[in-house]
């Protein structure tokens, strides 16, 4: 068990009200609140060690790339890896554009992706496809939100080349059969890059028990800054992925012939990083180790569980997935309203939810909805929130009908 | 009535809420309900006001000097500002329409609809039918 009420303590923002209401956040798959630690080591950094690494001989830049380092290290040990084997991004979105740009792939392969995939692992994609009369080819999602990975097989060719799959889909909540869609994938020899910025929050990472290639994520989803990613490569791709991009801190030696690189990952880290954002990830991913990944996951599991029950006592409520294979999110509509109404009027309530097509139109499009109402749960959301939250939602209901 | 007259008709007719945001919005989602149906041609995707969570449907013509608008929107709490709006816009002349500076959706305490993170498109929508009362003027 968790101690909310400790953790809770830890968040700041948790303490405001909206609307005249104590806010209810249940916006975490968009972006989850940074606890006091986080906070408090952005203001450290700037307060004592602020400085440009990885050049300075001074005491300050040697600190500075001291703590940068370190964070590497802290990032690689949350998922398993080596520090080698992390780039430091902008985001999940960046990461994946990364390695879009950085495959050497013939001219006309096929990337598989998933209808539920989020358009930041679409159109990295599909870009690369319009530049290389290259194709992209789906996996349908079934019904109740799983998908039919029967499929897969049947849509390799030798043409295909690359697998990019979510492992939790941010619309449903659904955690894909990662494992099996990888063993199927590496039988055919596909290059795989799984989106992780639904899974690191929610369940243990272990990249080499994955077998990916590529495994990607946001640090804003974990409690960590927002422009901060990472790009965890397998070390056969360190060197080997092509850079799209290229500037100073990257280099050996750097003439205007010819110019020389670092052999790591540091190679894919041109200019200055988001430095403040870096150390706020390691400090954010050590809070979840104090917590514990694995309690954190059985808790927010008993709020899915819960929500899931009360939100089917609702009889103008359906869910998309109504099983519990997922992680924190739930997506719903309620009959005869459109999202945004039940939004507008949570949200006076003080709930905070997420209403649209969540990025994800082809999904959308599949259920033929124009959106849902997504309630996501992180590790300081209660059962009395959902309690709120129900209550908040049966007069919204009742306020449209 | 001048837009004026209609917007401080529709200011005091929300000060009887107070501090009631649920009244408020009841009034919202009713007037929705009750705007007129716009014709089913009308509902064309070319007409639809881009931006928004929620789709707006937007037809305006000149009549008698006038402008005329009509729509509609598959959200209830839009529906209910686009019913506002007409009634302020529409039936006006399009100088009118143009210059009108709509202080009420501010004073009736809908701020919130107006930020450009909302989705329900009122900001879109209230371009649109400035645009569209431009066009006339111009023709
Ligand atoms: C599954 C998934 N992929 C990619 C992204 C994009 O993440 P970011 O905007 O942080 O780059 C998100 C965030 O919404 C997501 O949920």
């Amino acid at each position: 068990m968790i101690d909310v009420n400790k953790i809770r303590a830890d968040f700041p923002i948790l303490n405001r009200k909206v609307n005249g209401k104590p806010l209810v956040y249940f916006d975490n798959g968009a972006t989850t609140q940074k606890p006091k630690q986080v906070i408090d080591a952005i203001v450290n950094y700037y307060s004592e060690h602020n400085a440009n690494i990885h050049r300075g001989v001074h005491t300050l830049s040697r600190e500075a790339t001291e703590l940068f380092e370190e964070a590497r290290k802290t990032v690689s040990k949350f998922i398993g890896a080596e520090a080698e084997e992390i780039v430091f991004t902008a985001g999940t979105t960046d990461s994946i554009n990364i390695v879009a740009a950085g495959l050497d792939l013939p001219v006309g392969s096929e990337i598989i992706i998933t209808e539920m995939e989020h358009h930041s692992n679409i159109l990295p994609w599909q870009l690369w496809c319009e530049k290389n009369e290259g194709k992209l080819k789906v996996i349908p999602v079934e019904v109740d939100g799983t998908l039919d990975i029967g499929l897969l097989e049947s849509l390799i060719t030798p043409q295909t080349k690359v697998l990019a799959v979510t492992h939790v889909s941010n619309t449903l909540g659904v955690i894909n059969p990662v494992d099996a869609l990888i063993k199927i994938a590496k039988q055919y020899g596909l290059i795989v890059l799984v989106d992780g910025a639904q899974s690191i929050p929610h369940m243990k990472i272990d990249v080499r028990e994955l077998g990916a290639d590529f495994y990607v994520f946001s640090g804003h989803k974990v409690y960590a800054p927002t422009g901060t990613g990472v790009l965890w490569m397998n070390k056969q791709w360190v060197g080997k992925l092509k850079l799209s991009r290229s500037g100073g801190g990257t280099i050996k030696t750097v003439s205007f012939d010819k110019t020389d690189y670092v052999e790591g990952a540091l190679r894919y880290e041109p200019g200055t990083p988001n430095i403040e954002g870096v150390l706020g990830l390691a400090s954010a991913l050590k809070y979840v180790n104090e917590i514990g990944i694995e309690k954190i996951a059985k808790h927010e599991h008993t709020l899915l569980k819960y929500a899931t029950e009360r939100l089917n006592e609702i009889p103008e409520v359906e869910i998309y997935a109504n099983h519990l294979e997922k992680a924190a999110v739930i997506s719903f509509n309620v009959k005869g309203a459109h999202p945004f109404d039940v939004g507008t009027l949570l949200d006076k309530y003080g709930i905070a939810v997420r209403t649209g097509h969540h990025c994800t139109q082809p999904l959308m499009a599949r259920y033929k909805i124009p959106g849902t109402v997504r309630a996501s749960f992180a590790m300081y959301n209660t059962l009395e929130e959902i309690n709120i939250f129900i209550e908040a939602l049966q007069k919204s209901i009742k306020m449209l009908s | 009535m001048s837009i004026q007259e209609i917007e401080k008709e529709i200011i005091e007719e929300f000060e009887l809420f107070g501090d009631d945001w649920e009244g408020k919005y009841e009034h919202i989602i009713d007037l929705g309900k009750s705007l007129p149906k716009i014709k089913e041609e009308y509902k064309t995707d070319d007409r639809i006001i881009k931006g928004c969570q929620s789709k707006v449907w937007l037809h305006s013509e000149l009549r008698k000097g006038k402008i005329v608008f009509t729509a509609d929107s598959d959200a209830i709490i839009t529906k209910g500002m686009v019913a506002l709006m007409i009634r302020v816009l529409s039936n006006q002349k399009p100088e009118d329409v143009v210059n009108a500076n709509l202080e009420f959706i501010v004073k009736i305490g809908l701020k919130e609809h107006l930020s450009p993170t909302r989705a329900n498109g009122l900001v879109s929508m209230i371009k649109q039918m400035k645009l569209d009362a431009l066009a006339f003027l111009n023709s």
